[in-house]
């Protein structure tokens, strides 16, 4: 399934790509220099044991985190870095916005606004950020509502909605903007088991529609079904990459076979 | 023949009505510019607090430390005093001798102001710590710079959770204008005082002044109370 298109995608400029990329915290060293690029169209599981460094991988790519040192280059641009006191600082504040309404997030804990409705979180950084008109994006808001079927809720505010719901409404909030990655950070860890589903079920959709996802998760079924590669970051170390027939076939990895006996036995 | 008490209080020319109503203006008009001058104090005081540099959190310390710690009446005292012997240097400089002093109604809502500021930035600050970093960072995600993350996410947030607190600071901002009497400014106390001087009835102005104070105080407090419920509705299920 997932061959062709790599080797459709293969000439193609990397989205993102990062060289030697590090991250420590005080003393301890999360990201140990991480060589990595995704290309258009690909759907890249990150997976790996808590502490692995996989969450703070991730959102170093967009910069909420700062990388203690290494390069970042999105769509081909390189991130203006400068050298700070224990990390490195945004050069140009202006470029990082910009290039981030072309990487959306969805966070572990949904991160909707919580002043505002459904449909008003999904129309807020369109609006205000992109400049675009209100009526053009109330228009593509409530498409994008009723695609992941929450067209309903639109005038709720997120506490009255369940944890599915939220985590929905922050795809579409993602969408909306039209990015050209969306990164996930552990979409479905906050959810209860029984809301699962639905959440993947969307994302399934939107990685059929040959999207560009970043995807941290711990689902491993999902990751396996799904992913074009799979990244398995081990202690702050890319341990293996490949795509996940490779993977999850086992024989491949020592380390990735043992994390995926340990998953399993949950 | 002495005139009844509802002359007293009526607006004939043996009243003190028009007098009163008068001095019960000037101490809302104290009271809401005391108080908007506090918010002011206030939101620099927290953003001084907040700050991650340690000189701007001491100033902030050393500033809530000293309004909250002397009494109101002595801020106002040496505001009053203090003041004067400024503004009379100041203009003597310029080459205008003799004494000046400032309007005693600015004296007051500076002085309501940086009280009220004091009290008012712990408000700011607890309102600020209570933010969901996480909604912060899906904003600067979508890449909305620092000014409109503050405006559309920050800012409106922090005053919802801010609005009990304030609400309380605003009652006790009300009660304390009457310290602006002992600097001469006539508002609803002093001119009760005057009123209950000339006319031998004290229980009579200083109890109309006791309730026109809770009149004030009961519905400028509704109002604050809808506010709170309507920036509440959000967070309710």
């Amino acid at each position: 399934m997932t061959s062709p298109m790599q080797a459709n995608t293969a000439n193609t400029s990397p989205v993102i790509a990062t060289e030697g990329l590090r991250k420590h915290f005080g003393t301890v060293e999360v990201l140990k220099g991480i060589d990595f690029s995704a290309r258009d169209g690909e759907v890249i599981s990150i997976l790996g044991a808590s502490g692995s460094g996989k969450s703070t991988f991730l959102r170093c790519l967009n910069l909420l985190e700062m990388p203690s040192a290494g390069r970042l280059h999105i769509f081909g641009e390189e991130v203006g870095l400068r050298a700070g006191k224990d990390r490195l600082r945004i050069a140009n504040r202006r470029q990082v916005d910009r290039l981030r309404t072309q990487v959306a997030m969805v966070f572990q804990n949904f991160c909707l606004w919580s002043h505002m409705t459904v449909l008003e979180n999904l129309m807020e950084a369109p609006v205000h950020v992109q400049g675009r008109s209100r009526a053009e994006i109330r228009e593509e808001a409530e498409a994008m509502l009723a695609r992941v079927g929450l067209t309903a809720r639109r005038d709720a505010y997120p506490a009255q909605l369940s944890g599915g719901q939220q985590q929905r409404a922050a795809i579409a909030r993602a969408l909306v903007m039209k990015p050209r990655v969306l990164l996930f950070d552990e979409p479905t860890s906050a959810l209860d088991p029984e809301l699962v589903g639905e959440v993947l079920k969307v994302m399934r959709d939107l990685a059929d529609e040959g999207r560009t996802m970043l995807i941290v998760t711990h689902e491993m079924a999902f990751a396996r079904d799904v992913s074009s590669r799979i990244l398995f970051l081990d202690q702050g170390q890319i341990g293996a990459e490949g795509t996940p027939q490779q993977l999850f076939g086992g024989g491949h990895n020592p380390r990735f076979d043992q994390f995926v006996s340990r998953f399993n036995q949950g | 023949m002495t005139p009844g008490t509802f002359e007293l209080l009526g607006f004939g020319p043996q009243g003190w009505g028009f007098l009163l109503l008068k001095a019960a203006g000037t101490t809302i008009a104290a009271a809401i510019c005391g108080f908007f001058l506090g918010s002011l104090f206030g939101l620099l005081g927290a953003a001084l607090k907040l700050s991650s540099l340690l000189a701007p959190r001491m100033i902030g310390q050393f500033y809530t430390t000293i309004f909250r710690g002397v009494p109101e009446i002595l801020i106002v005292y040496l505001l009053f005093f203090g003041g004067s012997v400024a503004v009379t240097q100041v203009m003597n400089l310029g080459g205008f001798p003799g004494f000046y002093s400032l309007p005693v109604f600015v004296i007051g809502v500076i002085a309501i102001g940086l009280v009220s500021g004091a009290y008012q930035t712990e408000a700011y600050r607890s309102a600020f710590l209570r933010l969901n970093r996480g909604q912060i960072e899906a904003g600067a995600a979508c890449g909305m710079p620092r000014h409109l993350l503050l405006r559309r996410i920050i800012a409106p947030q922090t005053l919802r959770f801010a609005l009990p607190a304030l609400g309380n600071i605003w009652q006790s901002v009300l009660k304390e204008t009457s310290l602006l009497s002992v600097i001469g400014l006539t508002e609803l106390l002093r001119q009760a005082g005057t009123a209950a001087g000339s006319t031998r009835q004290p229980l009579l102005f200083y109890g109309i002044a006791a309730i026109l104070f809770l009149i004030i105080g009961r519905m400028t407090g509704a109002a604050l109370g809808g506010l709170e419920r309507h920036l509440a509705k959000p967070w309710s299920r």
